[in-house]
């Protein structure tokens, strides 16, 4: 019998309990590779494309666009060719038949993030996939007024086959918010410390925007920590930086005055949801993160300059640079200022191209590090 | 860090963080400890329902038993304030307005204004409302509305337990006289709060779910009504949006219009009586200011213009229901 | 005993009474002119209450006062310029022409407002009394009230609630003898308002209400026992007001010629310069020269207060609220 595998509506972020469907991307005998966007569904806090895992056929199309459906359940068919249609037919009844919505209380089931003390900052990660011998795990290091769910898309597809961390920085997420570190060397001061903390004596890091300034800023710090370099849009690679962003983040106290500095983060504006902006105010408005933030932004970023230059850094570690194009945050010009680095700029793609290209991401940042 | 608390737990929580973090906050009312005077426990009680349990420990001569004198202490409260601290004055039942409100509507709301803008009342009063406990006509109303229709306070209308630490915290930092009030089927509700203190400001409405098809305004427990009503209506492919306004005074009237603007209906879930209610008021400013996107007649669900009754089954009646907030929806979607 | 008053206390305290005298006399008949809009409620002939209260106490201490509140407010240390201005409806008054002549407040010098509310002063008092307990300050709240007042249930429950909290409060009851156009004699229920202090656990003292030094004394008494953490005390002041109610009121319910005896016989200016002339304590040029002065400064605020600006037509909408 060929192989019959179902695609299910995604989980992404603790939280979700349920999702849209927004459009199929791929029509009914459509070959599919692996990583390929099969459709787009939508949480209450962000849209997406779910990839395939597998490749195939698109078979069936279970799932209607509008349609509301819990996590897990069943979106569509993908199989090899020769399956036949009532074996399809039959899958699709058995998995109905015994398809059991989690309920509110699931969702404190599946993974869950942890929190270890360094120093005195608490830092909170989520640790995704096994320990897998011969590969080093990776590192996902966020950017200024992000957290570990700047990774959304890319955390899960990347630990299949090796441990995957991403932390919240000092000041951000739910780590500790009076920190007082005002420059990328402190953020990795914390972030080795960290590594040390839960065993990770050696890890490929990825950084995004400031985040990736963090991971250069380690590489600087504590060069036998690091085993390669994904510096995506990254911070410490050359001087402007657009401070109406940066300053318009930290002031931003509204809805109304906060959604616009969100948009410039993303090639589509639209990505930008109510929610999405929600749970950014209620970060913002945590006893600590406003002056945590400005702390920060004065240290790294006064002016719309970049404080640090790191790019020596990364001498003598395998570095793949990725930007988007149209990035309003970081020029992407500065993509090109390690010497040997792999650069991948990506066309029409903005700040945030980790989520928005988080297929290309995925399989960029999985091949370089093997 | 976030994690699942009580709404009762919520307030308690606010209110020792704020105690902490500033020596003028006090707190003052009927048997906030409970067994002032007394032979046995001195916090026997910690409020009626217990929500400030454990704070007159933790907050020495800072939490004050007060006689059954609510004119007095409330009034107390407000000349607290006015010589430099943050007093937290509660009331038990909103219905006991009836025996204080003169110091809450000419003293409190009134001094700002009234002396030329040189005075600073920052009073808060919390307070419980609402109905669905079999406790009848003097222990069971919202009147929101009334304080609402009052310049000079501020009327803060939590429904969840985020909302009421931050808007509580907001409340006790606010320069200006604020009614906090506390939905009693409430308190037990569980939600994600986060363990540091934050502020929820006022004036802000949460859209609680986002729709196209009809904008539910619903207010502190009718919020919850207008959800469960909105699930059954997606199954018949009605999208709801709902708005929760949060503070009634500043109300958010921008998100309510820009709602109904793309909407074009609107249904308005408030729990107490019709006349001059918020239902009513925010029927006739979205009448008024978006009169042309309107596609249907805006429908009100209230309860009725008579006193809470005291039998279940009257009771249940009285309440809006999400049945009823069902039926509303689906007359102004239908609507030709 | 308290300690007797030294020339400067004494000078002070005539400036203060003729001061409360000449604004309201002055304020009574430009009232009659329809030129002051609103409400006005006299204290001429009450002074000696005020001032020989208010001489007990500083900027930190607070006073809540009624709508009969012009003497209390200059007693306190209100400017009359502004107050005058105020009662005219001026953007230069006390409250910036918002409040009129019953909401005079200035928290700055511890006037916590005269009050449209018969009997709204009392739980407000207890609350800065506690405040300044709890920050372990030793000032005092004074809650002037009237005959009328001393029946609302307000002024039982801060009282109680002062005796039970045990603040540092004075009650201070100004039986005139009349609420609006009804007798105390009808209206209280007790031969004396300070008999219902026993009901509250507090002493209770009657003065003579047209005699400063006995105020100032029985005052002194109280205020000293509240800042030394003895509780409250209530003072009925017993005395007279030489005008109605409000403006206007013709007083039909009086004995004819009982407000012209008492002005003959007992009016507490005239038996204050009497005693300290007849002691050598003050000369009558001092006297005179104080009654020059007060003229001159309250005939200016008329002046000014005719010239004065209207509030503009932005201040309806400013300062209802901190922030909102």
């Amino acid at each position: 019998m060929s192989a019959i595998h179902t695609v299910t509506m995604p989980k992404w972020g603790l939280s979700m309990q349920e999702g849209k469907v927004n459009l199929w991307l791929k029509e009914v005998g459509d070959t599919i590779d692996p990583g390929e966007e099969i459709i787009e569904v939508e949480s209450e806090k962000i849209s997406g494309a779910v990839e395939a895992s597998v490749s195939g056929v698109l078979r069936r199309q279970v799932a209607q666009p509008d349609e509301v459906l819990p996590v897990g359940a069943l979106l569509g068919i993908v199989a090899e060719k020769g399956a036949s249609d009532a074996d399809i037919d039959a899958v699709i009844a058995r998995f109905q038949a015994e398809f059991v919505p989690p309920s509110a209380d699931d969702a404190d089931s599946g993974p869950q993030t942890q929190t270890v003390k360094v120093g005195n900052v608490e830092v909170r990660y989520l640790k995704l996939g096994e320990d897998v011998a011969g590969k080093d795990p990776l590192l996902l290091i966020h950017g200024f007024g992000g957290d570990l769910n700047n990774w959304l898309f890319n955390h899960s597809p990347l630990s299949e086959s090796r441990a995957v961390y991403a932390l919240d920085l000092p000041g951000h997420g739910s780590t500790t918010k009076v920190t007082g570190v005002a420059s990328l060397d402190g953020l990795a001061e914390v972030v080795i410390g960290f590594m040390d903390a839960v065993g990770l004596e050696c890890a490929h890091l990825a950084g995004h925007s400031m985040g990736g300034g963090v991971c250069l800023a380690i590489a600087k710090r504590a060069p036998n920590k690091v085993k390669s370099l994904s510096l995506i849009a990254s911070a410490g690679l050359g001087n402007e930086i657009n401070g109406a962003y940066i300053d318009g983040f930290v002031a931003a106290a509204s809805r109304n005055a906060l959604k616009p500095v969100l948009a410039q983060l993303y090639s589509d504006e639209s990505l930008v949801t109510r929610s999405m902006i929600d749970d950014m105010l209620k970060f913002k408005r945590l006893e600590g993160v406003d002056s945590a933030l400005a702390t920060l932004a004065g240290g790294l970023f006064a002016g719309g300059r970049q404080a640090e230059q790191l790019a020596s850094a990364a001498a003598g570690k395998p570095t793949l640079v990725i930007w988007g194009e149209n990035d309003r945050v970081i020029p992407s010009s500065h993509a090109t200022a390690i010497p040997g680095a792999t650069v991948k700029v990506m066309p029409g793609q903005g700040h945030m191209v980790q989520l928005e290209a988080a297929g290309e991401v995925n399989k960029l940042i999985g091949e370089f590090i093997g | 860090m976030a994690r699942k608390i009580t709404y009762q737990q919520a307030i308690n929580e606010a209110l020792d963080q704020e105690m902490s973090r500033d020596p003028s906050v006090i707190i003052m009312g009927e048997d906030v400890a409970g067994g002032e005077g007394s032979p046995g426990e001195n916090d026997a009680w910690g409020g009626v329902l217990g929500v400030t349990k454990g704070l007159y420990a933790k907050h020495p001569g800072r939490v004050l038993d007060t006689p059954i004198s609510e004119s007095g202490y409330v009034g107390a409260a407000v000349g607290a304030a006015c010589n430099g601290l943050r007093p937290v004055a509660e009331l038990m039942f909103i219905d006991f307005m009836g025996v204080c409100f003169d110091q809450i509507f000419n003293q409190a709301a009134k001094f700002k204004y009234m002396f030329g803008g040189k005075a600073k009342t920052p009073v808060v009063i919390r307070a419980m409302y609402g109905a669905g406990f079999r406790a009848a006509a003097q222990h069971s109303q919202c009147l929101y509305n009334v304080f609402t229709h009052i310049p000079g306070l501020k009327v803060v209308i939590p429904s969840n337990p985020y909302d009421a630490k931050g808007l509580l915290i907001q409340s006790i930092r606010d320069n200006d006289p604020v009614i906090f009030l506390e939905h009693k089927a409430l308190y037990t509700m569980e939600g994600d709060v986060p363990a540091e203190s934050y502020i929820v400001p006022f004036g802000e409405a949460a859209v609680v779910q986002e729709g196209d098809d009809v904008t539910i305004v619903a207010m502190g427990r009718m919020v919850h009504y207008a959800k469960e009503a909105a699930g059954n209506l997606r199954k018949k492919g009605i999208q709801c949006e709902i708005i929760d306004p949060r503070t009634t005074s500043p109300l958010d009237t921008d998100t309510i219009l820009e709602s109904v603007e793309r909407t074009g209906r609107l249904v308005v879930v408030d729990e107490s009586n019709p006349r001059c209610s918020m239902a009513s008021d925010i029927s006739s400013f979205v009448a008024q200011e978006a009169f042309g996107a309107l596609k249907a007649p805006i429908q009100m669900v209230t309860a009725p213009h008579v006193p809470v009754p005291f039998a279940a089954s009257l009771e249940d009646l009285y309440i809006p229901s999400p049945a009823r907030i069902e039926e509303a929806v689906m007359k102004v979607k239908e609507y030709r | 005993m308290t300690s007797p008053l030294n020339r400067e206390a004494l000078l002070q305290a005539y400036r203060t009474m003729r001061t409360i005298r000449d604004f309201e006399e002055r304020v009574h008949v430009d009232f009659a002119t329809g030129e002051i809009p609103g409400f006005v409620h006299l204290y001429a002939g009450e002074e000696a209450s005020a001032t020989g209260i208010c001489m007990h106490l500083n900027r930190n201490d607070y006073i809540a006062s009624t709508h009969r509140g012009h003497g209390h407010c200059i007693a306190k240390g209100v400017d009359p310029v502004g107050m005058m201005a105020e009662i005219w409806g001026k953007a230069t008054g006390t409250c910036k022409g918002k409040g009129g002549s019953m909401h005079i407040a200035d928290l700055e010098v511890g006037m916590l407002g005269a009050n449209g509310i018969v009997g709204g002063g009392g739980p407000l008092i207890c609350g800065t009394a506690l405040a300044s307990k709890i920050r372990g300050e030793n000032n005092v709240g004074v809650c002037f009230f009237g005959d009328g007042a001393s029946n609302q249930g307000t002024i039982f429950e801060a009282m109680n609630l002062a005796s039970v909290w045990k603040l540092p409060v004075i009650f201070v009851a100004e039986n005139n003898g009349y609420a609006e156009a009804t007798s105390s004699t009808f209206s209280v229920a007790v031969e004396n308002i300070a008999d219902r202090a026993s009901a509250f656990g507090m002493p209770g003292v009657i003065v003579d209400g047209f005699d400063f030094f006995a105020v100032y004394e029985a005052a002194g008494e109280a205020i000293k026992r509240a800042r030394e953490g003895g509780g409250p005390t209530l003072l009925e002041v017993k005395l007279s007001r030489y005008y109605g109610h409000f403006e206007g009121d013709q007083q039909t319910y009086r004995a004819p010629g009982e407000v012209q005896k008492l002005r003959e016989t007992k009016d507490c200016l005239m038996q204050f310069a009497k005693r300290v002339t007849s002691r050598g304590e003050l000369t009558m040029a001092d006297i005179e020269a104080i009654d020059r002065e007060v003229k001159t400064m309250i005939d200016d605020s008329v002046v000014k207060a005719k010239s004065d600006p209207l509030p503009p037509p932005e201040a309806l909408m400013a300062d209802v609220y901190i922030s909102y």
